[in-house]
Formats: C-alpha cells, structure tokens, sequence
C-alpha cells in the first residue's frame, strides 16, 4: 500500500537560515494529521514543502507513492488542495464564484465550466453547511464565514490530500469546532487525508489521529494524541508552565495553560 | 444560488456581441464627424455608392478618418487592457501602466528611438518597449522590499518613477531644436492624428495577438486574485504567467506609446467601469475591455476634434480630464 505522504530526510535553508533538518516521517492515507509547535517552528514552511510551494533544500518529499517533482502543478493540484492561512482579496467575487475556482485544475486553459463543475461546486458548498451564504461577496463574509468559503473551494478540488494551515485562528468558537467537525467528515465520508497545522493543542487532541510536534524545525515527537501530549513534552518544547490532565469527554490529554500567579513564588 | 453561474459561454457572448455593436456605432460615429463637417447621411452615402460620391469627402474619409478611428479603437483596447491586467498580476485596483510610470518609461525609449532617427517600426517600438521593461522592472524592484501587496507602496513609487520619466522627458524635449518638437509635444500629450493606414494595420497585426494570449490567461488571473499561494495549490504556475503577463503587457503598452504617445487613465477608467457592471471574472473583463475601451477612446478623440474650434486636442488630454477625477474618487473610497 503506498503512503499518502513521506518526507524522507528533509531538509529546508532560507536565506542562510536552516528552518527544517532532517524530517523524516509518513502520514498514511485517509489519516486526520495535525502539527503543531511553538511559533518559529517551521510548521507554515513545512506545509509549504507538503504542498510543492517550496523545494526541499536536500532530502525528498513523496506524494501517493510519486516524488512531488514528477508532478506538474495541475495534476499535482488535483490530489492536493491547501488552504493558506491568510488570503488576500480585494475584488469581490461571490462564495459560488470562488468555490467554483476549485474546478479550475480540471479544466482546459481558459477555464470554462461545464455543468459537472457547477454541480460539484454545489455539492461542496452543501457539503461544507454554507449554501445560504452562495450568493454573498466574499469580501463583505465575516472572519469565519470567509474561511468556510475557502474550505469549500479547496472540497471542491476534490483532493486526495487536504492541506490547512491553522484554519482555526481568531475564529469564534462555533466556528472553530464547525470546521474540526467537517474535516472529520470529508475524513471519514470521503476518506480524504487532512493535514492541518495548528496551535490549538486541545482541539488537535480531540481530533487527530495522529499529532506532529515539531521544535526548532525538528521533529520533537511523533504519535498519538497520549503519546505526544504529555507534560514532559510539552513543556520541553514550549518551554512554559502547563496542567495536562484527562478530558473529561474521553481518553484524550487536556493542556491548561497556568498563569504566572498561580505558580509558587520561584521566579518564572 | 444563481442559475446565470451555469452558462460563462452564453455571458461571454452576449457581452462580446452587445459591446461589439456599440464598438461598430462608435466607429461609425466617429467616422461621420469631422472638421470638414459632414455627418452620417454623408457617410453612408459615401459607404453605399463609393464611385459618384464626393471624392473629396471619399479621401477624407478613407485616409484620414478610417485610419484614425481604427487606431483610436486599437490603442483604447490595447491600454484598458493592460490596465485590467496590471490590476489583477498586482493585486491592485488603482494600478495602470500610465500610474505606475511604465507608459512615461516607453515613451523616454520612444523619443530617443526618434532623436536617433529610427524608423517608427521596429526601431522606435523596441526602444521604447526596452525602456519600458527598465520601468517595470524599477518599481516592482522598489516595491518589492515592503511587499508588492501594499498598495502605497507601489503606488508611491510608480508616482516617484512617473516624475522622473516626465523630467528625462522634458530634458530630451528641451535638448531638441528642430522642427520636430511641436511634433514630439504633441505626440506627447497623446495624439491619434499621425495615424496611417499601413501604421494601423501593422499595429493591429501585432496588438491583437497579444488579446489571443492575455485571454488564454483569462481564467489564470481569477486565481491570481485569490493569492500566490492558493493560486499555485490550484495549479498555476504563478512565475510563467507573472512573465508571459507582463511581457506581453509591456509590449502591448509600448506599441500603443511608440504610435500615439502618452494617453492615460483609460486603463483605469475601462476596467473599472466594467467591474462595475459585470464583477470580477477576468472571462468576461477581457473581451469588455478590449470592445469598450475600443469605444471609449474612439468617442475620447471625437471629443478631442470637436470641441475646439479651430484644430484639435491631443486626445490624451480628454482621458486625464475623465480619468484623473476618477482615479481621485477610487483612491479616496478604497482608503476610507
């Protein structure tokens, strides 16, 4: 059975800088994979290289059993969506006109859609729980309601291998657990493989199937929610106080942050 | 959700044909108007029974008003589009080569083409297409350290650029003592009136495939708009567009410099005008502008012939009195 993805000995340099050394690691097909660690990490970046936005410096990265340089950017788009953390947009396009730009790495040059794409295209925005908003300018959604939209535009790409760099920021709290819960389902429902970076470490434990911990562009611990958040890990790589306990929902770690008031007079 | 999303195909050809239909009026319009005075019965006098007619009118007509008309509708086309495409590889709305300082940098290549005495084709188009290039790649190199992004940034610096170009300009003009520097003056603020048929043929030949490729990037900048990065993750290859776009964009704008000099604002107040009415899909944006700026400029020039009493004005001095309020207008509201 051939990986979904496989870093083997990756390293990445900017400008003098070395950001990622030597990862080497396998996310399996149909795998709910979340990464996270401090700021600085090179988390973004690594989800660059995932993606083929950046080259490896040395090292190869392996898509679907293929290296990611034998791909071409189309068909290289039509296994894997991404879903950046930022996204620009001045011109006001509408959620059904952006959902529909999934379409696009099926489609000839001049991008015309055919009946099929507008179909997929509904079905994404459905699938994603945004019909209402279809019609509405992209630029006048709300934080969270954008970040649905472009959600659904990456569904609509129909990946193989979904790619989210912390899609959850600064969003309120219903939607942060709204998306957790669609990636879920496109994993379970369509067996699509998720990778996101996060920083959220609670909702990384009630959802991975496995976490990432990566420090100083290092791979720090690899594995199941029990086994990577632990206090001991934790507070090596991040380097501040933290409560980890049971959630009481289920057998997975809980991390509470502790305020410096809280802590016995030694100086912090 | 909307049923129009379904059929872009039937939407491309309805605004194609009715702009083409207000382009052909347009052409008519100007063809009919004169100095000599004569009016559209003239006109199509002169069109449906060729040999009787008026040979005078006929000469008017053919030699001077078809040509000219014809480059005004090429040269608007040509400019709209570069705007909209500026617009979109820079993510900025207030972008157009004559801002940004780009047509000022093709017409310093233009008029040390003709201080050298270079024939208009393709000696003074490539000079001025070379200097051109050197703007492009000035500003975007200013404004690259504080991120393309930024629209004051790129602004600030196409205005900085502008300003320098208008002195090299002004220094070329003043070193000039013969009897072309009416003729470069006038050029300068943007004039249709040097136009002949073979120019304008020759142009055409080479403008309009130049629209064949920028449409085949129709759908590419859509996704441009979305961001380097996502437009990447859906399969474009951002560095081969960024190139094609603003080479061909370059060539474009400095082909229209080297025949008619600086005309600004039409690709702001083109692009603009048809966002307006048909949103953002570059699909149906490109055909718009290239008919309507066509248009636009062919009704500018009437303009520019008509309203003085005795000769004319540079038809570029009818584009900055629409364009420069216009651009005022866009910059005060998109920067509340």
């Amino acid at each position: 059975m051939t990986s979904g993805i496989e870093l083997q000995n990756v390293d990445y340099a900017y400008a003098r800088t070395q950001v990622l050394r030597g990862l080497s690691f396998m996310i399996e097909p149909a795998d709910f994979f979340i990464i996270i660690g401090p700021n600085g990490s090179g988390k973004t970046t690594l989800m660059r290289l995932i993606c083929g936005l950046e080259k490896p410096s040395s090292g190869r990265v392996t898509i679907l059993g293929r290296s990611i340089q034998s791909f071409n950017r189309k068909r290289l788009a039509q296994k894997i969506a991404f879903v950046p953390q930022s996204t620009p947009l001045d011109f006001p396009f509408t959620v059904f006109d952006v959902v529909l730009m999934g379409r696009s790495p099926y489609q000839g040059m001049l991008g015309m859609e055919n009946k099929t794409d507008v179909e997929k295209a509904r079905q994404a925005i459905a699938f994603t729980g945004i019909t209402g908003l279809a019609d509405r300018k992209i630029s006048q959604l709300s934080g969270g309601e954008r970040q649905l939209a472009f959600i659904a535009r990456a569904i609509c790409q129909e990946p193989t291998l979904l790619l989210l760099d912390e899609p959850t920021a600064s969003l309120d709290l219903a939607h942060q657990i709204h998306i957790m819960d669609l990636m879920e389902k496109l994993q379970s429902e369509k067996n699509t493989t998720i990778v996101m970076v996060s920083h959220d470490v609670n909702l990384a434990a009630m959802y991975a199937s496995r976490l990432l911990l990566l420090n100083k562009g290092e791979v720090a611990f690899i594995g199941s929610a029990e086994d990577v958040l632990t206090y001991q890990n934790l507070e090596a790589s991040y380097g501040c106080p933290l409560l980890v306990d049971q959630n009481p929902m289920g057998a997975v770690p809980r991390v509470t942050l502790v305020p410096g008031k809280y802590i016995p007079k030694k100086k912090t | 959700m909307r049923a129009t999303e379904s059929n872009i195909i039937k939407r491309l050809i309805k605004v194609t044909g009715v702009l083409l239909v207000v382009l052909v009026l347009a052409l008519l319009i100007g063809l009919s108007i004169g100095s000599s005075g004569s009016s559209l019965t003239a006109l199509w006098n002169g069109l449906s029974r060729s040999e009787s007619s008026d040979s005078v009118l006929m000469t008017i007509l053919w030699k001077i008003r078809l040509p000219r008309v014809l480059l005004a509708a090429l040269v608007g086309g040509a400019l709209s589009l570069g705007g909209l495409v500026f617009q979109a590889l820079l993510r900025n709305p207030l972008a157009e080569p004559y801002i940004l300082g780009i047509s000022g940098g093709s017409a310093i290549g233009a008029i040390v083409g003709i201080l050298l005495g270079f024939s208009q084709f393709p000696g003074i188009t490539l000079t001025s297409f070379g200097a051109s290039l050197a703007t492009l790649i000035l500003i975007l190199g200013i404004s690259a350290g504080q991120s393309i992004l930024r629209k004051n940034a790129l602004l600030l610096s196409g205005v900085m650029v502008n300003a320098f170009c208008s002195a090299v300009i002004m220094f070329l003009v003043s070193m000039t003592q013969d009897t072309r520097l009416h003729n470069i003056i006038f050029w300068l603020m943007g004039d249709l009136s040097l136009g002949n048929l073979q120019h304008t043929i020759i142009l055409a030949l080479f403008l309009i495939p130049c629209f064949v490729v920028i449409f085949m990037y129709a759908n590419t900048m859509n996704l441009m708009l979305m961001g380097k990065d996502m437009a990447q993750s859906m399969g474009v290859n951002i560095r081969r567009a960024n190139l094609v776009l603003l080479l061909v964009t370059s060539l474009m704008v400095s082909a229209c410099v080297s025949q008619c000099g600086l005309i600004g604002f039409v690709g702001l107040v083109i692009p603009h005008l048809f966002r307006l009415f048909l949103g953002p899909d570059h699909r149906l944006l490109l055909p718009a502008c290239i008919l309507g700026g066509g248009a636009y400029m062919v009704l500018c020039d009437l303009l520019a012939r008509a309203i003085p009493q005795q000769g004319e004005l540079p038809a570029g001095v009818i584009t900055a009195l629409i364009g420069a309020p216009l651009f005022i207008y866009l910059l005060k509201r998109s920067n509340p």
